[in-house]
């Protein structure tokens, strides 16, 4: 096992091949080395498409299931992993001859993840069920690699939905997001027949958006606020300081299909429900797990596990109203609110939507694996989404997840304004800057 | 010089793959000679016709057409022990459903498998028959005996 995962690395960090090319080539140690070596960064050109003026580069790769990354104000990146690579959970990332090259890369940190955030000083990290802050320094180095604070803890971690994103306001608060380990709160979840729990349970301890004090000690349900609900599961939450909010990306429900063939064909789940962008302030109740948005009749809609037939609305007439919606299943697994100003003016303070792409289109082919922008102003959309960076995949169709080369889960804006965007099949880092 | 240098470790994977392969066969082969011969009697077309409906309605969503899964969420069939080991442990997957941690090729899955008792003893040994001997998997066939074996023992 150990031996096949060694030359998955080697594969994923096409830079380190040169490294081989004196060598004997199947020798444990050579390969060893190698794959110590596939953390050094890469400078090749990446295949990703950005519109005109724009040049995707790769910053680093092979970092393993890079999820959510941030950037500090000096430049140093900071990379959150799902699971452990070299025994870390964190890559701190510096460019120290500037040249878009991340070749200084150190881990730490011994639990896998999704969330990463900085803030007046601070880097915010989470597992699936706590959130850990270190102290940085000037240069951005971590002082307390080994001993973070435990900002968060004791958070419903049953495997399904459980990556806990975090976003901090500017007024000391910690946004985490707890996803629902359900579907759609059915007794029996992702079961065909078995009803809708109404009311549903989960919604007590996960669902929805947690706030807690970004410099508290080991809080948890009793020491935070539910501070907006019904959201399924977030993964792209960002703070918009523009207008002061939260903007959170929901991953709609699944199988509407498979659970209700009488209600609803193939085409009918591919495209359905959708994706949906809400700006969430204090108390807002999104509405799942009873319903959900429609993106042809554009409507919240009553959900078939409590009553609904693809028409009706009932209580879904008075749930939060996303400001956006977009097509079924593509899973938005990270939002960025730009405020740089490398980039043309059309870009400030809109967002970048990271879609890590579909599974539940099967039987048709999958959507999303690219990069989206919306233009904003105000905290609200002033136009449609558009592709902004695309060709992740590798792939001309993605036909079956797995057949994507590199899939988007992460979005930061780096101090010189540029933005990078993270992998999380082979742990790429790409590095999007305008040129004119 | 890249190229070359894939098509080297290509080889090596190959090469690796054979002796690890062939490690992990050899002492079966060698204690249960028998059993291994009627094990792998070719699957007819009309159960494998059979098991790929009841494939496409139930199975194929979260475990793809090419039974790949969905990484890190929905676990491949494909090219693993779950599938093409112990018969009573996949029959009992598709009766009590799965929603425990597994790790697969150094992957572990956040989504559950729900139980598809609902299906007929038939339907199951179809699908499991079709499932064992697809995306490049090769063995037995599952005997709708070994499935009702199996759901008695639930009652």
């Amino acid at each position: 096992m150990l031996k096949v995962s060694f030359f998955v690395t080697v594969f994923s960090g096409l830079v380190a091949m040169p490294a081989l090319a004196g060598g004997s080539g199947c020798s444990d140690t050579s390969l060893l080395a190698t794959a110590a070596r596939t953390l050094v960064a890469s400078n090749a050109a990446s295949e990703i498409k950005v519109p005109a003026g724009f040049v995707a580069g790769i910053a680093a790769d092979g970092l393993g299931n890079a999820r959510h990354i941030a950037a500090a104000t000096d430049g140093i990146l900071f990379v959150k992993l799902e699971r452990l690579k070299n025994g870390k959970g964190i890559f701190r990332l510096e460019d120290a001859n500037k040249d878009g090259v991340y070749e200084n890369i150190t881990g730490f940190g011994n639990y896998g993840g999704t969330g990463i955030a900085i803030k007046n000083g601070y880097l915010y990290a989470s597992s699936n069920e706590a959130v850990y802050r270190y102290r940085l320094n000037e240069k951005s180095e971590v002082l307390n690699p080994e001993a973070p604070d435990l900002v968060v803890t004791g958070l419903l971690d049953k495997r399904q939905h459980e990556s806990k994103s975090i976003a901090l306001d500017n007024a000391g608060n910690l946004y985490v997001n707890i996803g629902a380990p359900s579907n759609a709160c059915q007794l029996v979840d992702r079961t065909k027949g078995s009803p809708g729990q109404d009311p549903c349970p989960i919604l007590e301890t996960a669902g929805g958006i947690w706030r807690f004090k970004a410099d508290g000690k080991s809080q948890s349900y009793a020491d935070g606020t539910r501070y907006a609900t019904g959201l399924r599961n977030v993964v792209g939450l960002d703070w918009n300081n523009e207008v002061n909010e939260l903007f959170v990306m929901q991953h709609g429900r699944d199988q509407l299909s498979q659970l209700y063939p009488e209600m609803f064909d193939a085409q009918q789940n591919a495209e359905t429900p959708a994706e949906e962008m809400f700006m969430v302030k204090e108390g807002a109740d999104c509405g799942w797990p009873f319903c959900y948005y429609d993106l042809q009749q554009k409507k919240k809609l009553l959900g078939p596990e409590y009553g609904g037939d693809g028409k009706k609305v009932e209580r879904c007439a008075g749930k939060e109203q996303p400001i956006m919606a977009f097509p079924a299943h593509m899973a938005p697994n990270a939002l960025l609110f730009y405020t740089g100003n490398q980039f043309p003016a059309k870009y400030r303070n809109g967002a970048f939507i990271a879609f890590h792409g579909s599974w539940n289109r099967a039987p048709l082919k999958q959507e999303g694996y690219y990069v989206v922008f919306v233009p904003f102003q105000n905290g609200k959309p002033t136009g449609n989404w558009e592709v902004f960076a695309d060709g992740f995949a590798g792939v001309e169709e993605v036909k079956s997840p797995r057949d994507a080369k590199h899939r988007p889960c992460g979005l930061a804006q780096g101090a010189d304004g540029s933005l990078y965007v993270t992998d999380d099949v082979k742990g790429t880092v790409y590095r999007i800057t305008y040129k004119g | 010089m890249k190229r070359t240098n894939i098509f080297l470790l290509a080889g090596c994977m190959i090469l690796a793959g054979t002796i690890f392969s062939s490690f992990e066969d050899a002492p079966t082969q060698q204690k249960k000679p028998a059993r291994k011969a009627s094990t792998q009697k070719a699957v007819s077309a009309e159960v494998m016709k059979r098991g790929k409906k009841v494939y496409e309605s139930y199975c194929l969503a979260c475990h793809q057409a090419d039974g790949t899964g969905v990484p890190n969420m929905n676990p491949p069939l494909a090219k693993t022990d779950w599938v093409t080991g112990n018969k009573k442990r996949l029959i009992n997957v598709v009766l009590k459903g799965l929603d425990e941690e597994i790790e697969i090729q150094g992957e572990y899955f956040s989504n559950p498998m729900p139980a598809h008792a609902h299906l007929k003893d038939q339907e199951i040994a179809d699908v499991l028959s079709f499932v064992r001997n697809s995306f490049g998997n090769k063995a037995g066939q599952v005997s709708l005996a070994e499935v009702k074996a199996e759901r008695n023992r639930m009652k």
